[in-house]
């Protein structure tokens, strides 16, 4: 599913070149669910980046589905978010003043064909959606309406409508309660295990990599952790 | 991404902003209301002027005396010279001489108190001969015109526009009637039909005498000064050709052999209407560059904003990135946003600036002229310029780098 060959990441901030990822060998078959931990400055962000294509390795190959998205343009790599991306960020990310069910139908708007499956529309895709996060009774409301659990309902939604071959959540509890993150966590695993989702999981929290069934622990923009957990 | 979605995108965008959005069409609204008015105005005027112009008489051509250049040294001014005579006019008559000519009169001007009973009002007195109604295209609408007898002999009658008449007699029939010019005593034998044309031009303000009377007893110490010869061509067509023959015949009279000494001045209709023409097209541009330039500060002030707006949704658009927008559907979201901005505001402008030009217009007498050009030229700049600043802020929101973008706070 996701194969990264020796990533290399290297910025340039003024004359200084920062290496956030020094060769990188990761493979996520289908089905996992892994969680890419780390301090802050490890390089999983940059890393999250790359896999999320918003961002193409400095070297490296990174093949996702068995296709090289290493070397593409800006549009093409658009279109790959699109269609093989759902993300879940940490602050959601709902587009302001804009209800629910619009928020959740906008990859399906980027994505201009028609719905895949016969007889179904983008709202009526994206009110799936949003039923199967529980949220069918909230699909009306704008971000603002909503909780910080519903709005990443929301965005869970939103990730899987156009339903992408990995899901890739970045601190998606981190501006969560306690109760809450159980909640989207809870989720989380029951995609991964109930439908077979591959999900790749951010975050810095033990608590929160405990639902993953795999960790990988990044440090100086190496791997020195790679293993499965119970 | 359809067009439908694009444009459902932009208009949650500017609704979102209910208060900026509508300040910043304001400066297109006033751009393109002020281009509509002012070009209204102008076409206003210069199809007044004109009505104005054509009302002296058709085909008519001026003489007027001038000082020859260059041999005195000093031009004494318009119409100051004293080169024209009864002779001269007899000459234009001639129709061996002059065959395009169908008839030329003498003018000769006095001004003074007008009095009947305890009235009193100021006109222009105007010596002349019977072909006055014919050349200046007047109609005489009761009583008579006087006749070369009455030229002749110096007899003292005046014919009468209606605007002396209203002001001097109220609901008196002035045929019959005695008023005195200057202390002197005139019986009104005749009434003009009203011509039209108001201000300072009006063509009813007059009272006509003949030139001989006008030379006896008004003109007093000038002597018999003709100011003005006014010559009528049988066509429009042949407007040339009566120039030509009437400045042939002058030359000859006046002996003089090179036309820039000629010490007479001739002027069509057409001169005339050409010069006021201009200057009102003069006029018309003038105004529509002044609303032009407002259009492009309207255009500026749409720039400002919407890169405002694409600095406050930077966040808004790393999403959407994150999302599968491309560079061209951002593109399209933004420069939609901008072009509503300005079409909307063109369109509201266009509807201001019809109604504040036939207000005007009626108010200003000459109704309501539209030029449905107008409408589509305000409508395509509008749309212009939403296109032209609105393309480089849509183009920096395009642009944006969606790592960056989706962690702008």
């Amino acid at each position: 599913m996701i194969a990264l060959e020796g990533i290399t990441k290297t910025y340039r901030m003024g004359k200084v070149e920062v290496h956030a990822l020094q060769g990188i060998d990761l493979r996520i078959g289908e089905g996992e669910f892994v969680a890419i931990m780390g301090a802050s400055g490890s390089g999983k962000s940059t890393l999250m980046n790359i896999i999320g294509c918003l961002d193409v390795p400095t070297s490296g190959r990174y093949l996702l589905d068995g296709a090289d998205v290493s070397r593409v343009d800006d549009d093409q790599l658009a279109g790959i978010r699109n269609r093989k991306i759902g993300f879940v960020f940490q602050s959601f990310n709902l587009i302001p003043r804009t209800s629910a069910l619009h928020n959740v139908e906008m990859p399906l708007i980027y994505m201009g064909r028609k719905p895949a499956a016969a007889g179904t529309t983008r709202a009526s895709r994206a009110t799936q959606a949003l039923g199967a996060v529980g949220l069918a009774d909230r699909i009306h409301h704008q971000p603002t309406e909503l909780s910080g659990g519903q709005q990443q309902r929301a965005a869970i939604a939103r990730a899987l409508v156009t339903d992408p071959a990995i899901l890739l959540a970045d601190e998606p509890t981190g501006n969560l309660d306690s109760a809450s993150s159980v909640e989207i966590m809870r989720l989380l695993s029951a995609l991964n295990v109930g439908q077979g989702r591959t999900i790749v999981l951010i975050t810095h929290e033990q608590d929160i990599a405990r639902f993953a069934r795999r960790v990988v622990e990044l440090r100086d923009g190496r791997i020195v952790r790679d293993e499965k957990v119970a | 991404m359809n067009l439908f979605e694009a444009i459902r995108m932009a208009a949650n965008g500017l609704l979102a902003n209910r208060l900026r959005s509508s300040l910043t069409m304001l400066g297109i609204l006033i751009g393109v209301a002020a281009v509509i008015l002012l070009v209204a105005v102008g076409n206003g005027a210069s199809v007044q002027i004109n009505a104005q112009i054509q009302s002296l008489g058709a085909n008519v051509i001026y003489v007027f005396p001038s000082n020859a250049r260059g041999t005195g040294g000093v031009s004494q001014g318009f119409g100051t010279g004293q080169s024209l005579t009864q002779a001269d006019v007899n000459a234009i008559n001639s129709a061996q001489q002059a065959p395009d000519v169908v008839a030329a009169i003498p003018i000769a001007q006095s001004g003074g108190q007008i009095t009947y009973g305890s009235q009193n009002y100021f006109a222009p007195t105007i010596g002349t001969t019977p072909a006055f109604p014919q050349v200046r295209d007047y109609q005489v609408a009761e009583g008579s015109f006087f006749t070369d007898d009455d030229v002749n002999a110096k007899h003292r009658v005046v014919v009468l526009g209606q605007t002396v008449v209203d002001n001097l007699f109220g609901t008196v029939d002035p045929i019959g009637q005695t008023i005195k010019i200057n202390r002197q005593s005139f019986r009104v034998i005749g009434v003009f039909a009203p011509k039209g044309g108001s201000g300072l031009g009006s063509q009813d303000n007059v009272v006509i005498a003949p030139i001989t009377t006008v030379w006896a007893y008004l003109t007093g110490a000038r002597g018999q000064v003709i100011s003005q010869i006014v010559a009528s061509a049988t066509s429009a067509a042949s407007v040339a050709q009566a120039e030509t023959e009437i400045t042939t015949i002058l030359l000859e009279r006046h002996q003089i052999s090179d036309v820039t000494q000629a010490n007479f001045q001739l002027q069509s209709q057409q001169d005339i209407l050409n010069q006021a023409t201009s200057i009102a097209t003069a006029l018309t541009l003038v105004l529509g560059a002044i609303a032009g330039i407002s259009l492009v500060v309207g255009g500026i002030g749409i720039m400002n904003i919407m890169l405002v707006t694409v600095t406050e949704r930077t966040r808004e658009i790393g999403i959407r990135k994150a999302l599968g927008a491309r560079g061209r559907d951002i593109l399209s979201q933004f420069l939609i946003e901008a072009v509503t901005l300005s079409l909307l505001g063109g369109l509201i402008g266009v509807v201001a600036g019809i109604l504040v030009s036939a207000v005007i217009g009626r108010l200003a007498g000459w109704g309501f002229i539209f030029d449905p050009a107008t409408l589509v030229v305000a409508t395509a700049f509008s749309l212009a310029v939403g296109v032209v600043f609105g393309v480089w802020p849509a183009r920096q929101a395009a642009r944006l780098d969606p790592v960056v973008a989706l962690r702008y706070e």
